[in-house]
Order: structure tokens, then sequence, then C-alpha cells
């Protein structure tokens, strides 16, 4: 209580002197603050009249929601669904579309609430808890609604939808370092379990005013850290856990279909223009910005992997440059309100060089199989990103006034609370799974392929 | 009677298609085959693992002709198939004992 008192002051005492969006630590989500506004910004959901709302900004939610949506299915079932051995096709499809129902629900019981809602510096209440009180009352006198605080120019529902797709393709990105051998019994229990205790937690923390790493100053814009650092560990450590696939280093494993690599990276790439553009919560000015960064990263990062595997290896790669796009995606998300487009080329161009080194040279280093390279490029990429955000934000775009150096430190501190908290939980969380349920699938069945030993069906 | 299988290089087959067709020859069965030889196989690279494709991909042919036709339809086989590099292919020729046309029950010459 007495740390929400002391925000609360922070915030107030902010208000009179800049807009409400340059907030120092204000979530990306305050841009939408009505800078007219002359009483202090709410700090939990409130009812409002609906025509107070911005039919703009609510036409844009609605659509970066439905192109978030698209981001994991079919975006990212396909693309790592073309990264498997044809034996696993369906499995690695299934994974990202049963994530998607699962999260679903979750985020309707209790990880809206968990997530979005004021409480502690670590965990939001539960006062949303199956959506209660989120509401659209329709009356003679005109209409009122519910608005977060977090957004509010728009509806609370088009909010917590926006936020869900999030919370559905964080889980979903998991499955890229564990693919081809755990059960999907497993998958799914753990996958709730982490979208409960690691996802909303961290959301919280940095995206919640509420939450301690948001009053640090953390700027993560679009979810650098608690959607890609946080993946890219849950991948690394289901991956230790579950042990290498059978074979690998031995038998080849090569990717079945590229094609649908390819489109899935490109859904992506599209999709993301509403995970980052969206997380403007707005159709203004810092929406079209972030816009923009996002697709200079993208080309950036996918040549600097292309050009780097063509130095290497001689030949510049087709799932070369489709994973570098990913891993400049992924770099530039945190960074994609706050930064210049130049300072967006240089992190998307140092993404796909060092996400290339992490996929091919870090991964055999250390010897973990990190199947489809979720760590490799959404652990390492999102760090870089959140790194680096701290050197290339922009004074101008952000109104944080605080030196590279103090603003790196701030960054460092988000990037190892998710690392720490992140590995610890889903490491105790893999673990108990294994000892009851059981993790892996049989020695048998893997060598079969999941398609057919664990769901019944295969293709061709 | 003989039956003439050749293994190829896939984009060399609707030469050969060609060819056998204009010396009078009307039926051909194809399979997609897989084999290694003197050509050798080449490496894939994903993400900096490199797999050797040991097995080249190839198209069988099986060509069922009389006696009086062989020499023509392997002449053709060798010319339109061939490009001058290592993996052309090979051509095989077996004795052949009977043939049947499954829609009339025809035997043996009538039914090639």
């Amino acid at each position: 209580m007495i740390k929400l008192s002391l925000i609360l002051g922070l915030l107030m005492a902010c208000t009179p002197m800049v807009h409400a969006d340059e907030t120092p630590g204000a979530p990306a989500s305050a841009v939408a603050a009505p800078s007219a506004a002359p009483t202090p910004a709410p700090t939990a959901p409130f009812m409002l009249a609906a025509d107070k709302l911005s039919s703009g900004d609510t036409a844009w939610m609605l659509t970066s929601t439905a192109l978030v949506l698209m981001m994991c299915v079919p975006g990212l079932a396909l693309f790592y669904g073309g990264m498997v051995r044809k034996k696993n096709v369906l499995a690695t499809l299934m994974q990202s579309f049963a994530c998607t129902c699962v999260v679903t629900i979750l985020w309707w019981v209790i990880g809206y609430s968990w997530a979005f809602t004021p409480g502690s510096a670590f965990l939001g209440g539960a006062s949303r808890a199956l959506f209660d009180g989120l509401r659209y009352v329709h009356g003679d006198g005109g209409s009122s609604l519910s608005v977060s605080h977090l957004a509010p120019t728009i509806p609370e529902s088009v909010y917590a939808m926006f936020q869900m797709t999030f919370a559905i393709i964080t889980p979903a990105l998991i499955a890229g370092a564990f693919a081809d051998r755990m059960k999907f019994s497993a998958m799914l229990l753990f996958l709730s379990a982490w979208s409960l205790l690691v996802y909303a937690p961290i959301a919280h923390m940095v995206w919640e005013p509420t939450g301690w790493l948001n009053a640090a100053g953390v700027l993560d814009y679009a979810g650098g850290t608690v959607v890609h650092i946080n993946a890219g560990i849950a991948g690394l450590a289901s991956c230790i856990v579950l042990g290498k696939r059978l074979g690998y280093g031995r038998e080849a494993m090569p990717p079945h279909n590229l094609t649908y690599t390819l489109i899935g990276a490109s859904l992506l790439w599209v999709g993301w223009f509403g995970f980052n553009a969206g997380s403007a919560v707005a159709a203004d000015g810092r929406a079209g910005m972030a816009m923009l960064a996002t697709q200079m990263a993208t080309g950036a990062a996918a040549l600097g992997w292309m050009f780097t595997e063509w130095l290497g290896k001689g030949k510049p790669s087709v799932l070369g440059i489709a994973s570098g796009a990913v891993a400049g995606l992924v770099a530039i998300t945190p960074a994609s309100g706050y930064v210049a487009p130049t300072g967006a080329v240089i992190i998307g161009a140092a993404a796909g060089v060092v996400c290339y080194f992490a996929a091919t040279t870090l991964k055999h280093a250390f010897r973990y199989d990190d199947s489809l390279d979720a760590f490799g490029v959404h652990g390492i990429g999102g760090i870089l990103g959140a790194l680096l955000t701290g050197v290339f934000f922009s004074k101008e775009l952000t109104g944080v006034d605080s030196s590279i150096g103090h603003q790196l430190f701030t960054q460092l501190k988000g990037v190892l609370t998710t690392v720490v908290y992140g590995f610890a939980v889903s490491y105790v969380l893999l673990i108990v799974i294994d000892k009851t349920l059981g993790l892996r699938v049989t020695e048998e069945q893997e060598r079969e392929g999941l398609d057919i030993s664990l769901h019944g069906e295969s293709i061709e | 009677m003989k039956l003439v299988c050749a293994v190829i290089k896939p984009f060399k087959l609707d030469e050969v298609r060609k060819a056998i067709n204009d010396i009078g020859v009307h039926g051909m069965t194809v399979t997609e085959v897989r084999g290694f030889g003197r050509q050798r196989g080449h490496t894939e690279i994903y993400r900096g693992a490199e797999y050797v494709v040991e097995f080249v991909p190839k198209s069988k042919i099986e060509i069922a002709v009389t006696d009086a036709l062989v020499d023509q339809v392997v002449e053709a086989i060798q010319k339109s198939a061939h490009t001058g590099k290592v993996g052309d292919g090979k051509i095989f020729v077996f004795a052949l004992t009977h043939v049947v046309r499954v829609r009339t029950g025809e035997r043996d010459a009538g039914a090639i």
C-alpha cells in the first residue's frame, strides 16, 4: 500500500510537467491518456460514457488484435511447422493452436486480472476474474462501459482482448525449444501453469503502473522482456530439462517444408505491426513511428543474418533470411515506440548477426538442443533488444531524460528479473510435471513421430 | 521381348519420352527414385547444422519392347538422357517372359 501511494504521488507529480505519454516508466499504453484531463490519471479500470471514447483508436485496436492473433495461428504454427521433420508437423501445428485455445480460457479465468489490474508490485488483483466488471451498458440516456486505466480511449473489452493475444503467443513461442519430444498432456499443463505463474506476473511487473519494474522505469514498449525474453528463457529451461532429441547431432533432421516456414515468418512480420504499432493503444503518431521502426529493423536484421551466413557458410539460405527477419522483429519489440528509424536499423542489424551466432555457434558450444531456436532467437534477440533500447531510446519520443548508462542499468534490471524468475519457475514446473505426469514421450513414440503416436494422424 | 529399365536425371525425362515416342514406342512407366553412383551427394545447411544428402533424386523408367526394337530404344534413351556429366544414369535390359494386357487378355507381343 505504501508503494502504491508512492507511485500515485509520483504519477501526479509528473502530470503537470509532461504529457501523460512521456511519463518516465509509463507503459506504452498510457499514450492515449487525454492530455487535457484536469484530474489525475486513473489508476484502476473505471466506467466511462461511451461517447468519450476515440473511435479511431478503437478501430485500430480491433484491427491490431486480429493481427496479433494471426501471428500465432497460423503465423507461428506454420513458421515452426515447416521447420520440423515430416513425422512431427501436425503435432507442432497443434501446439500453437491448442495453446491459443487454452490461454483464451485462462485469460478469462484470472490471467487478465493478475496482469492488468492494480495490485502488489509483483501481481495484480483478482477484481477482473472471469472478466467480472468488464461491462458495456446500453442505456436510454447514452451508453457507458468500462475502460482500462492503461487504455482510457478504447473499451476495456478491446484492451483485454488485445492483451489476450499477447498472452497467447508467448507460451506458444516456447514450443520451439521442446518441439519433437514433449508429451501433449505435459505441454498443456506446462503452458497453462506458465501462463498464470510466469507470464501474468512479469506482464504486471513491467506494464501495470503498480508493477515494480514499471515504477523502476524499465522501457519495454511492446514486450521484448515480457514476451520474448520470457518465452526464450522458458524455452532454454525446457530443452535442458527434456534433454536432446533422439539422434540429435548424429541423424539428419532437415526441415520438412521451408515454404511453410517462409509463409509463417511473413505472417509474423505483418502481424507484428499489430503487436508493435498496436502497443501505442492509439491510432497516433507514436503508432506510426513504431510501425516504421519495426519495418526498418526487420529488413536490417534479415540482411544481417543473410550476409553473415553467406560469408560463413557460402550460401544465403531461405531459412536464414526468414530467421533473421524474426530476430529483428523480436529485438525491435521493446524499442519500437522509443527509437528513431536509424536506431531501429542498428538494433535490427545487430540482432541479425548476434542471433545467427546464437542459433548456430552458441547452441552447439553449450550442447543444448533448442530444436527450433526459441532461446537463440527470442531469448537472445529479446535481451539484445531490451539492452539496446537503453542505448538508442530517443528523448524526443520517450520524454525520458536519463543518461544512457543509467537507462542501460535500468534495462538490465528488467532483463535479469525476467531471466532469473522465468528460468527458475519454468524449471521447477517442468521438474514437477516430469516427476508426476511425465514430460517426454517414449523412445518408440519419438521414433515413430508425434503425429501418429500422439494424435493418430499423419500427412501424406 | 525385353524390359528396358533406365535410371536418368529427372529433368531429362521429357526428352527421353519424346525420343522413344518418335521410334514408335507408346508406353512407359516412371518412378521417382533416389540412389547413389559415381555422382556424389550434396550438403544442406540449416542454421549451421550440416547434413550430407547421400542419395540423389533420379527418375526410373521402365519400357517393355519387342526384341526388334531393343537396340533402337536403348540408343534413343542413351542419346536423349545424355549430358556428358557424372550422374547421367544407367540403362539395364532384362529378358521378359510374359506380358498380358489387362483390358483384353492379349498376350506377349500383341500386348506390348
